[in-house]
């Protein structure tokens, strides 16, 4: 059970967040522009790689707030939180 | 006192008998005993019958690794629990045991059978058997497993018992009492940090509150006395809490730990009194200090298992903590000093010892002390096998060869009463993997350690590998300074006097001059796995650890592999030729001994289960006979029989009043969100697949809200309350789903747009009113308000007022009737809903539920999202092409509505049925097909929605079929058990397809 710093609210238990996937997958701005497999690559294609991931949670039983994640999934370590629209800090 | 309680102990009060039951006789022991030292004290060892073969087996331990003493507590009373340990029951007045895995009884059991048939069920034997023929699955094979499977009885009726959970936060927190533990409590209370220490016995202490030995002295005192002057001073430190009987199940990341506190267990069941029987503590920690000790190994060899074999150190115990001799002429088996300690034990109490150790040699000063007291002591020497059958009446032994890997020379047979082995120890590692550390393989003494993975967590004591005392003392204290920073402690000058250990011999299987195949050397007790079994797995080709445990089950059984883990590995990396460390390990899994339900679920039980939402008009449907059903968390009313009604006959008769005069719903459940911001308008336009710039203000519109799949996932109308503000509703399911969908746009996707989300779903209640009534039924309520045609359109809002309190009327329609909702604030809206009553009076105004609901917006075609979609459907799927705007840019799905996949015009589609015979219903689900004579049939579909529609007098149905849009008027088949129910594909709309009724 993590224990995640929200950037609004502090450290907060786990049970109140939940995960949203991969982050920094940007909503196509044309999305009638792209062909199929460029759809598909947005729609459905995900890394969920072993190690450090770039992760989008929400506080859901909180503030409500959307905010991203550096962690590491081999080993749970949380490296960064940072607010959704900030840049991802540099490896 | 029986002749087996030959010591006076501190630990057990002699002057408090207790009696007990078990197997159905009566037995005495003492307050303090646990129900296997009192078990021991009457001599009885044979407590249970292994779970294969049915071997007699025995107590073998004193702690929670013990794999043959478990039992059946209080049976045939509500408190019935199966599988708890003897070693871990504290004795109480009235409690009545009995043994598992016999029948029918643990003196005689039939399926002790087993254990003659063994050569026939090998390893894997169940996979390979119980293949064919196929037919004897369901008559004969499962009905046999399934009648020898299992481990005791559960209970068969609900627990009376309350659990409780509690959360708490420390800045350390110790794991095991024992003398690292106490140690490193006192070090850290005495720091001003707030401090927990758990230990999951009745008292603090370990092995070392009975150790009164000349060769271990901390400061030039019996280190159980020392001990007991440091546990009196933890009494007295404020920041420490003391919890005993509490063990940790779980370590998780972050130091999150769950720990389960028996509170009750030890008590007579008539001093229970109703109160909390177990917490579960959910424990953050700031830090957190593992001092979980180790456990010791048995050995392995032929006839290892007979009662009467028990680990050395246990043996120590019962002797020295609980004053109980296991046996009276007593042989320690042994590849190590540890053992000797129990040696000296039984002999200075003048009770008969003699070792056999697989050693050549060994001069420490505990083995010198033992050879003092005259023990006699067979070097080089194994146990090769063991006889008695339920109990342990002699052994055999021959000596060593000289690289440990034959016997040679003569068998000796000597006699015994009991057994006591060791085979080295293992630390308790479980807690550290379980928080993701790692190990190190030590080669010296073949043990698993711990490598340190985070400043926030450490393990000391012989969980960590320190086996000897002043190891223990001082690496405990050191690494206590460090992990704490603290400079200068009371244990830093510590004096310590024990016996150094000089000589280790490991031999994982023991050698003899039987084959392999006909020895019975048991590695796991409680499964019946055997060395053998794990030799046949690595020949049958399974490699990897994690396999070989599965195929012969080692490690699997209640007792999670604490005792057999070790030996498994050993004797894989022997047979396999490789490095033991190279292995890993089997995953240590939560919890570390089983948990109770109870205590998993806490207070979540009957009505705490989960919330149940009701709306403000509920006590009026409970008075009015309403059945409800659950939407959600929601308890909203199904249907509303008068006198005898089943639920067909009270929804035609609502469906009729609806369509013929009025009804009324309580549609308070469905999902509000209000929206506000300068770019609301445009939002929506990029949440649902329809226009919405457009939408006047004080109009309403019906969306179709998608994911961005292109599949359906909401709808509900939306009302333009101002400028900038709009009313969202949304399905009762969805509701909080949808919110959140909205709201990772925004704050994602959108963040430029200027728009405010707010749930008021239950803020306002809801009252619908239908049929052709309604009109005048709204006309009464509020008098001053034109409802004509032309000044409250269809589909369109107006603020009005009763009584002074403001609400908002919508025209809008889920059953195709003339229809208005009236919203008001919650806290009226019973009175609002008892108005609507005494107003409509005269027109007949019937309630009607939620399955009346769902059959007159299924007269209309109307899509439930959720019943007539799964997820799977686009809305040109729908055949609500209708809804999808041609000319918008980009809505959430939009792009994926022409993938190759959703364009094809084989999908699923929606339609409607209708069957030759109208009083023919359908089944919800039911499959549909259009050949019945071409195998394999092929299923084009399945029946959504189906009801008996009283206002056309016949059956109708939505159905999803493939290609179903060009099937208008084609014959297909719904076929059922008994019969093939022959239907016609139709429109989607079975009534009023022209709308006029809305205008009614």
């Amino acid at each position: 059970m993590f224990l995640i710093n929200c950037p609004y609210c502090g450290e907060r238990d786990q049970s109140e967040f939940s995960c949203g996937g991969e982050a920094h997958i940007v909503r196509p701005k044309q999305p009638t522009e792209l062909s199929d497999n460029q759809w598909a690559e947005y729609l459905f294609m995900r890394k969920n790689i072993k190690g450090v991931q770039f992760e989008r949670w929400n506080h859901a039983h909180g503030c409500r707030k959307w905010f991203n994640m550096v962690r590491d999934t081999s080993n749970d370590k949380i490296h960064a939180v940072y607010k959704m629209g900030e840049k991802p800090p540099v490896e | 006192m029986t002749k087996f309680r030959v010591n006076k102990t501190k630990h057990v009060d002699q002057t408090k008998t207790v009696s007990f039951n078990f197997d159905g006789k009566s037995y005495h022991g003492f307050d303090g005993d646990t129900l296997a030292s009192a078990l021991l004290s009457n001599g009885v060892h044979l407590v249970g019958r292994s779970f294969k073969y049915h071997r007699p087996r025995g107590i073998m331990s004193c702690g929670s690794e013990e794999p043959n003493a478990i039992c059946q507590i209080n049976e045939d009373t509500d408190l019935t629990e199966p599988n708890v340990r003897a070693t871990e029951i504290e004795l109480y007045e009235g409690l009545k045991a009995s043994s598992q895995n016999c029948w029918p009884s643990v003196n005689f059991d039939i399926g002790g059978i087993n254990n003659f048939i063994s050569p026939f069920i090998p390893a894997g034997f169940y996979y390979k058997t119980f293949m064919w023929p196929k037919s004897f699955w369901k008559k004969i094979y499962e009905p046999l497993i399934r009648w020898s499977a299992g481990l005791g009885k559960s209970p068969t009726k609900p627990d009376p018992e309350l659990y409780d959970h509690k959360h708490v936060h420390c800045d350390v927190l110790i794991i095991g009492g024992g003398i690292s533990g106490i140690i490193a409590s006192k070090i850290a209370a005495k720091n001003n940090l707030r401090t927990i220490l758990i230990e999951d016995k009745n008292i603090l202490g370990g092995s070392t509150i009975f150790q009164k030995n000349e060769n271990y002295k901390i400061n030039n005192k019996y280190s159980s006395e020392w001990l007991d002057e440091e546990i009196a001073e933890l009494q007295k430190l404020d920041n420490l809490t003391i919890k005993t009987r509490t063990s940790l199940a779980a370590y998780h990341s972050y130091n999150y730990l769950l720990a389960k506190e028996n509170i009750s267990d030890h008590l007579p069941l008539d001093k229970r009194n109703g109160d909390i029987r177990q917490r579960l503590w959910k424990i953050r920690a700031d830090k957190v200090l593992v001092a979980t000790g180790a456990i010791e190994r048995p050995l392995v060899f032929n006839n290892n298992d007979r009662p009467g074999i028990m680990l050395a150190n246990s043996v120590k115990k019962y002797l020295d903590f609980y004053g109980v001799s296991c046996g009276f002429n007593n042989v320690i088996f042994t590849n190590n000093d540890s053992a000797y300690e129990t040696a000296v034990s039984l002999k200075e109490k003048g009770i008969s010892v003699e070792i056999i150790d697989i050693r050549k040699k060994s001069n420490s000063k505990i083995v010198k002390n033992a050879e003092k007291l005259g023990v006699k002591i067979y070097w080089n020497s194994t146990i090769v096998n063991t006889f008695g059958h339920r109990k342990i009446n002699s052994i055999e032994i021959m000596n060593l060869s000289e690289d440990g890997s034959n016997v040679v020379g003569d068998k000796n047979r000597i006699n015994c009463d009991c057994l006591a082995v060791s085979g080295g120890w293992t630390p308790m590692v479980h807690m550290h993997t379980q928080s993701g550390g790692k190990l190190d393989f030590r080669e010296n003494d073949q043990t698993f350690i711990p490598t340190e993975i985070d400043e926030n967590h450490i393990n000391v004591g012989s969980c960590n590998g320190d086996f000897e005392l002043e190891e223990i003392i001082n690496n405990t204290n050191k690494k206590v300074k460090n992990f704490l920073k603290v400079s200068e402690t009371e244990f830093d000058n510590t004096s310590v006097l024990n016996s150094k250990e000089l000589d280790k011999r490991n031999i994982w299987l023991l050698p003899n001059y039987i084959s392999d195949g006909k020895c019975k050397s048991f590695i796991d007790f409680q499964n019946d796995s055997t060395a053998k079994d794990i030799k046949l797995a690595l020949r049958e080709g399974f490699k990897s650890i994690e396999h070989v445990k599965r195929y012969t089950t080692t490690g699997m059984a209640t007792d999670q592999g604490k005792l057999s883990n070790m030996h498994a590995l050993g004797i894989i990396a022997d047979t396999a030729g490789v490095k033991m460390g190279t292995l890993g390990t089997t995953t240590f899994r939560p919890p570390f001994t089983p948990l109770t339900f109870g205590s998993i679920v806490g207070r979540s039980v009957g009505k705490f289960f989960d919330i149940i939402r009701k709306t403000s008009i509920h006590e009026w449907h409970s008075q009015n006979n309403a059945k409800f059903e659950n939407v959600g968390q929601w308890k909203r009313p199904w249907y509303y029989p008068i006198n005898d009604e089943g639920l067909h006959d009270a929804v035609q008769r609502e469906s009729k009043a609806a369509r013929d005069s009025a009804g009324i719903l309580d549609a308070s459940t469905l999902g509000k969100i209000d929206i506000q911001g300068t770019d609301a308008s445009e939002f929506l336009n990029r949440v649902y697949t329809n226009a919405w710039s457009k939408l006047g203000i004080g109009k309403c519109r019906y969306g179709l809200m998608l994911n961005e799949d292109g599949m359906v996932y909401d709808d509900g109308v939306t009302t333009r309350l101002g400028e900038n503000h709009y009313l969202m509703t949304t399905t009762t399911g969805g509701a909080a789903n949808v919110l959140s969908k909205l709201e990772d746009y925004l704050q994602t996707e959108w963040p430029e747009l200027d728009v405010y989300l707010t749930s008021v779903t239950d803020h306002y209640s809801t009252a619908s009113i239908c049929g052709p009534n309604s009109k005048k039924i709204l006309t009464k309520i509020f008098p001053d308000k034109d409802f004509s045609d032309e000044a409250f359109p269809h589909m369109s809002y107006q603020n009005a007022k009763i009584d002074e309190i403001n609400c908002r009327i919508m025209r809008i329609s889920f059953t195709g009737e003339l229809s208005y909702e009236i919203n008001i604030e919650s806290k009226y809206g019973k009175s609002l809903w008892e108005k609507c009553i005494e107003v409509g009076k005269e027109f007949k105004i019937t309630p009607y539920g939620t399955e009346t609901m769902h059959l007159l917006r299924a007269e209309k075609g109307f899509i439930i999202v959720g019943q007539d979609t799964d997820g799977t459907m686009t809305p040109i799927d729908l055949q609500m092409d209708w809804i999808v705007s041609k000319k918008k840019y980009d809505f959430i799905g939009k792009r994926s509505l022409y993938r190759s996949d959703t364009i094809r015009e084989d999908r699923k589609q929606l339609v409607g049925l209708l069957t030759d015979d109208p009083n023919e219903v359908l089944e919800e689900g039911a499959q549909i097909v259009s050949d019945v004579n071409k195998k394999p049939i092929e299923m084009i579909g399945h029946v959504t929605s189906s009801y008996f529609s009283p206002n056309l007098n016949k059956s109708i149905a939505l159905a999803v079929v493939k290609s179903g849009k060009k099937m208008n008027g084609q014959k297909l088949i719904v076929p059922m058990e008994n019969k093939n129910i022959i239907v016609t594909v139709s429109d989607s709309v079975f009534l009023d397809k022209e709308n006029k009724r809305i205008y009614a």
